[in-house]
């Protein structure tokens, strides 16, 4: 509200603004996350963090904290070995943000088209008109992991998508943390599709934490219920082969991702579509639509170019030890190579 | 309100595992919220267990396709940890230890719980981890058909490695003259077999590694910023 010296009413208006803000001020606050007042929330949670953290390092269970007093040493809140390592990180989260906030803007960015996840309307789709359920397994290990996290922000918006065409969705999940935060996913997909009663628990259901016994009753389920669609999605040691063999006997499309680069090959000979790697973190913001999400794969791509940029650098110091070595110091000890300046210094500590 | 608790919990956890990462101080907080998550994850045990029993005695009652499994489950299910918290067939270790069999690990060399797991768990779980080995000579017939250059290269490469690792690697070096005393023999496939995993393999992987760890930075960041809560459930 804009106030000017000639405004009529200006004292009446000024008494209000008074008792608007004297009001707010003694109105509770109410703490909410909404992407719309990212700074406020951003440093809300901050200082609420910093105060824990706080709170935390003066805590007297703090072992270490109380030999380093005991013994008169200074305590040392940084390791200075990684302080370059410190700075990549800082570095690439700093992009990260930036390139999230200058979407959130409005500056558009092109995100390239990831086929598996084109492809998940399609799978949804399928099994619509096949009548059959959709299978979606968030992999084999806890919600602690990255990629069971990741998984679980897929099984969202899958579970919107057959919400939406009321295909029925079974989730069966080897952890029980992972089970309630799938039904959660799943019931709050279901109320964002306008289908509240289509969120069924018992279709999300805790199997069991054996590797092999989890393999066998999902395969088990395939094999009679015979699903039209399924998701691997997660992560996954030795029995990403048994899933994806059992879902292609059984004539399912099959979309997995994960991060274990050693099961990506069995995905990819299996499936029909795999997410490699980043695509299974790509995944979630890029089905959500997000400018802020889309944003964070664009500052991904800035990592990616530091990346590229000490891997050149790493290679041009190896060749250029190769072709001249630098000899030996003044005490005949071997000089370092020069390549050694990016593993030990720039990398050091990660 | 029940959704913002859980994004600040995870902020503040992830905030300071990272911190802790980069200030030793603060390493035994680090080891604090583990320790935490280890007792969530062990009360959510409970939680599965429950769970199970409902969704299995459910099939059960409703007679669903494949109900018998469920049935064989419960049974191990009770039986196992019957035979687990009552300690059948453990002894005491030593005489110092009361003469009770409680007194004993569960555990026990010998006793009812060792039993199960050694000779009806153990040999269960091998029997199906030998079945990968016909699943992978099934996934390979259908990746290894020569139906493009690419699939005729992948087959190619894919049977060097494969003879590369076998006994008759050997036979690749019948035809070179035989190297001098005390020399190792050389041969030639399973050089080309160790330049192709240390060469193009790991180049490969560490592609791929490189995006993988730039993916889990950004999705922390998400994660920790309370940018996406889809995994909790979405906004409120």
């Amino acid at each position: 509200m804009e106030f000017h010296s000639d405004t009529p009413g200006k004292k009446e208006a000024i008494a209000m603004r008074e008792k608007a803000i004297a009001t707010s001020k003694n109105k509770p606050r109410h703490f909410a996350f909404s992407p719309r007042c990212f700074y406020g929330e951003l440093m809300h949670s901050a200082v609420k963090i910093v105060t824990l953290l706080v709170l935390l390092m003066a805590h007297p269970s703090l072992s270490y904290a109380e030999e380093s007093a005991d013994s008169s040493r200074p305590i040392s809140w940084f390791d200075t070995g990684k302080i370059s390592f410190a700075l990549l990180t800082f570095g690439v989260c700093a992009t990260v943000i930036i390139c999230t906030e200058l979407a959130r803007r409005g500056k558009p960015f092109y995100v390239r088209p990831i086929a598996g996840l084109l492809a998940m309307e399609e799978a949804v789709g399928r099994a619509t008109e096949m009548g059959k359920p959709i299978l979606f397994v968030p992999g084999i290990e806890d919600i602690k992991e990255i990629d069971t996290v990741a998984g679980l922000m897929v099984l969202s918006s899958v579970a919107k998508m057959a919400a939406e065409y009321d295909t029925p969705l079974e989730v069966p999940t080897s952890r029980a943390l992972v089970m309630t935060a799938a039904r959660e996913a799943v019931q709050a997909a279901a109320l964002a599709a306008g289908r509240p009663d289509y969120y069924n628990e018992d279709r999300i259901y805790y199997v069991t934490d054996e590797q092999f016994g989890y393999v066998a009753s999902v395969c088990g389920w395939m094999y009679r219920e015979k699903p039209a669609a399924c998701f691997f999605l997660g992560k996954f040691f030795a029995e990403s082969l048994f899933l994806a063999e059992a879902g292609n006997a059984v004539g399912a499309i099959q979309i997995a991702g994960t991060a274990e680069t050693t099961q990506l090959p069995f995905f990819v000979a299996a499936c029909d579509y795999t997410l490699l790697g980043e695509e299974l973190f790509a995944a979630s913001a890029y089905l959500s639509g997000e400018p802020a999400q889309l944003g964070m794969l664009k500052g991904q791509d800035f990592g990616k170019l530091a990346a590229i940029i000490l891997v050149l650098a790493g290679c041009v110091l190896a060749t250029w030890d190769s072709i001249s070595p630098r000899g030996k110091n003044t005490e005949g000890q071997n000089m370092p190579r020069r390549s050694q300046w990016i593993t030990d210094t720039v990398l050091k500590g990660g | 309100m029940s959704k913002t608790v859980p994004v600040l919990i995870a902020s503040l956890v992830g905030c300071l595992m990272i911190v802790a990462y980069f200030s030793p101080p603060l390493l035994p907080a680090r080891q604090i919220a583990e320790d935490w998550f280890t007792i969530v994850a062990t009360i959510a045990m409970l939680l599965g267990g429950a769970n199970l029993c409902l969704h299995h005695v459910k099939k059960i009652s409703d007679q669903e396709a494949g109900w018998g499994f469920s049935a064989v489950t419960l049974l191990s299910f009770f039986i196992t940890i019957a035979v687990g918290i009552l300690k059948v067939g453990v002894v005491p270790e030593s005489e110092q230890q009361v003469k009770f069999a409680w007194s004993g690990p569960f555990q026990q060399e010998g006793s009812g719980f060792w039993w199960i797991y050694q000779y009806l768990f153990s040999p269960i779980v091998s029997t199906m981890f030998a079945l990968l080995a016909f699943y992978v000579a099934s996934a390979a017939f259908r990746a290894f058909r020569a139906k493009n250059v690419e699939a005729i290269l992948l087959l190619v490469t894919a049977l060097i490695v494969l003879v590369g690792q076998t006994r008759d690697r050997e036979i690749t070096s019948m035809f070179l003259p035989p190297p001098a005393e005390g020399v190792p023999t050389f041969i030639p496939i399973a050089f080309v077999t160790n330049f192709i995993r240390e060469t193009f393999v790991t180049a490969g992987q560490r592609a791929i590694m490189i995006g993988i760890a730039l993916g889990v930075v950004a999705t922390s960041l998400r994660i920790l910023l309370g940018l996406d809560r889809s995994y909790l459930g979405g906004d409120e």
